[in-house]
C-alpha cells in the first residue's frame, strides 16, 4: 500500500473526496432551501393564528393567515405606524433588528425590567380583521427572561386596548414540567379577559405567587414551583405595556386614534 | 460474499451483545439530550442509521485508496457531508422535531459511534458488510435511546409519542409528573441502570479488575 502515501495519490484522495462531499452537501442545501424556508415562515403565522381566534376548518396556515392577519410596523418610540410596503413589512425582522445598534436601543438597566438588553425601535405588530372587515384583535410580539431563558410570546389583545384575548409563549428554555408550564394552554388561558392597565393606566398584570385572587381583574394564578419564571412573565408585562414598549402605542389605540 | 449468517450475526451484534452505549460507553452526550420524549429518540435514531450506514458503505468503497496519513481527516468529510444532510432533510420534513433536537443533529458528526465504526471496522472490511454494520450500531445507539425515552417520557410526562396515558395534575388530571425524568440528568440514572441489568444477566460484559 506504499503507493497510497504517495503525496499524489493523497492529493487525489483529498480533492476527490472534497468535491463528492460538496457537491452533496449544496445540492441538498439548494434543493431543500424552499421548503424549509416556508417551514419556517408558515411556524411564526401558526403562532400568530393560535391568539387570533380564528379556526382553520381544515385550510392551510397560509391561506388562513393571508386572509385575515394584517401585519404593520409600529415606531415604539412614537406609537404611529411606520409607512412601509407589503414586502418591506413581511421581511422586517424584529429579533435581528434588535441585534443592530442603528435599529435599536441599549436599555439602561432601570429601563430593562424584562432582561431583554436592546429593544427594537420598530416592531411589528398584527392586526386581525374579521369577516365584517373592522379589526377584532391585535396581536403583540412579547419578551422577556425568566429563569434561565428569554420566553417569547404574542399577546393578543382587543379593540380596546386594554383586555387580554388570548396568549401563547411559543418559544422558551424553561424547566421541564416546572417553569416550563408557561407553554400549557390552560395556563394561558387564564390570562383571557384579564385587564392590562390599572384606573391611572399603569401596567397592572402580575402573576400571583400561588392562586390569585378569584375578583382581581389583574392577577393571574403563579405556577406552582416556578417562581422566578412566574416573575419573567409578571416583568415582560410590565415592560412592554410600559412606554418603552407598547405603552404608547396601546395608548393610542384605546384613544381610538389609530382605527 | 459472505454468507447470510454471517451478515445477520454482524447486524445483531452491535444491537444486542456488543451495544455501542452499554458496553462501550459511547455516545453517552446525545443519549442524554434527546431522549426527553420518543418522538425526538426516534428521528434521532434514525438519523444515526442513516449516517452511519452510509458512512460506513461509502468509506469501505474507497477504504484502499485512503492515504493513512488524511484518512481521519477523509472520514470526517464523508461522515460531516452526510450530517449535514440529514439536517437539511430534517428542517425540511419534520420542522417542529428538527427544532427540538437544534444541535444534536449536528453532533452527530462527534458521535463517537459514528468514528468508530469508520475506523475500526469499515477500513478493513468489504462495502457490503460495513453498510449492515453500521445500521446494528445505529439501532443498537436507537435501542437504548428508545428504551430511556419511553421511561423518561412516560413517568416524567405520563405520555408516550406524546399520546396521553396517565392524565397529569397540570392538566386535570391525577399523575403527579417526576419532573426529574425530564431532565437530562435523568438519563444517566436510567443508562447507569440498563448496563447493570445488562451485565448481571450477561457476566462477560464486565471489565475485569485492573
Amino acid at each position: 500500500m506504499a503507493s497510497n502515501d504517495s503525496l499524489g495519490n493523497t492529493l487525489k484522495v483529498v480533492l476527490g473526496v472534497s468535491l463528492v462531499c460538496s457537491i452533496i452537501v449544496s445540492v441538498a442545501a439548494v434543493g431543500l432551501r424552499d421548503i424549509q424556508q416556508r417551514n419556517i415562515v408558515e411556524d411564526v403565522q401558526r403562532n400568530i393564528l393560535a391568539v387570533s381566534g380564528v379556526e382553520l376548518d381544515g385550510r392551510s396556515v397560509g391561506d388562513v393567515y393571508e386572509e385575515v392577519i394584517e401585519p404593520r410596523l409600529v415606531d415604539l418610540n412614537t406609537g404611529e405606524f411606520v409607512d412601509a410596503s407589503a414586502e418591506e413589512i413581511a421581511d422586517f425582522d424584529q429579533r435581528a433588528a434588535a441585534k443592530e445598534p442603528e435599529t435599536s436601543i441599549r436599555l439602561t438597566s432601570e429601563q430593562d425590567v424584562a432582561g431583554i438588553v436592546r429593544r427594537a425601535n420598530v416592531a411589528k405588530v398584527y392586526f386581525v380583521r374579521g369577516e365584517s372587515g373592522d379589526f377584532e384583535r391585535v396581536i403583540l410580539p412579547i419578551h422577556g427572561y425568566g429563569l434561565w431563558s428569554t420566553m417569547y410570546a404574542f399577546l393578543a389583545v382587543q379593540p380596546d386596548g386594554q383586555t387580554i384575548d388570548a396568549i401563547v409563549y411559543y418559544d422558551q428554555g424553561e424547566t421541564p414540567g416546572l417553569g416550563g408550564e408557561v407553554a400549557n394552554p390552560l395556563w394561558q388561558a387564564k390570562f383571557v379577559g384579564k385587564q392590562l392597565f390599572d384606573e391611572q393606566g399603569s401596567p397592572a398584570i402580575t402573576v400571583a405567587k400561588g392562586s390569585a385572587d378569584p375578583n382581581s381583574i389583574h392577577e393571574v394564578d403563579g405556577l406552582s414551583g416556578s417562581t422566578l419564571t412566574s416573575n419573567g412573565v409578571t416583568n415582560t408585562f410590565d415592560f412592554w405595556l410600559s412606554d418603552n414598549g407598547f405603552g404608547k402605542f396601546l395608548g393610542r389605540i384605546q384613544d381610538g386614534g389609530l382605527i | 460474499m459472505a454468507n447470510a449468517k454471517e451478515m445477520k450475526q454482524v447486524l445483531s451484534n452491535p444491537v444486542v451483545s456488543n451495544n455501542p452505549i452499554a458496553l462501550q460507553v459511547l455516545g453517552i452526550c446525545s443519549a442524554l439530550a434527546v431522549t426527553s420524549s420518543l418522538q425526538t429518540a426516534l428521528v434521532m435514531t434514525l438519523a444515526v442509521v442513516f449516517v452511519c450506514s452510509l458512512s460506513n458503505l461509502s468509506i469501505s468503497l474507497i477504504r484502499n485508496h485512503i492515504p493513512s496519513s488524511v484518512r481521519i481527516i477523509v472520514q470526517m468529510a464523508i461522515i460531516a457531508s452526510l450530517v449535514i444532510v440529514v439536517d437539511q432533510i430534517l428542517k425540511a420534513v419534520v420542522y417542529d422535531i428538527s427544532k427540538e433536537l437544534s444541535v444534536f443533529v449536528g453532533l452527530i458528526i462527534t458521535n463517537c459511534i459514528v468514528m468508530g465504526r469508520a475506523e475500526a471496522f469499515a477500513m478493513k472490511e468489504p462495502p457490503l458488510k460495513s453498510f449492515i454494520d453500521g445500521i446494528g450500531n445505529g439501532l443498537g445507539y436507537g435501542l437504548i435511546l428508545m428504551v430511556v425515552g419511553a421511561i423518561r417520557e412516560f413517568f416524567g410526562a405520563g405520555s408516550l409519542f406524546g399520546i396521553e396515558i396517565m392524565p397529569l395534575v397540570n392538566n386535570g388530571g391525577w399523575y403527579q409528573p417526576n419532573g426529574l425524568l425530564l431532565l437530562p440528568a435523568s438519563a444517566f440514572f436510567i443508562i447507569g441502570l440498563i448496563i447493570w441489568v445488562i451485565r448481571t444477566y450477561d457476566p462477560a460484559q464486565v471489565e475485569p479488575k485492573e
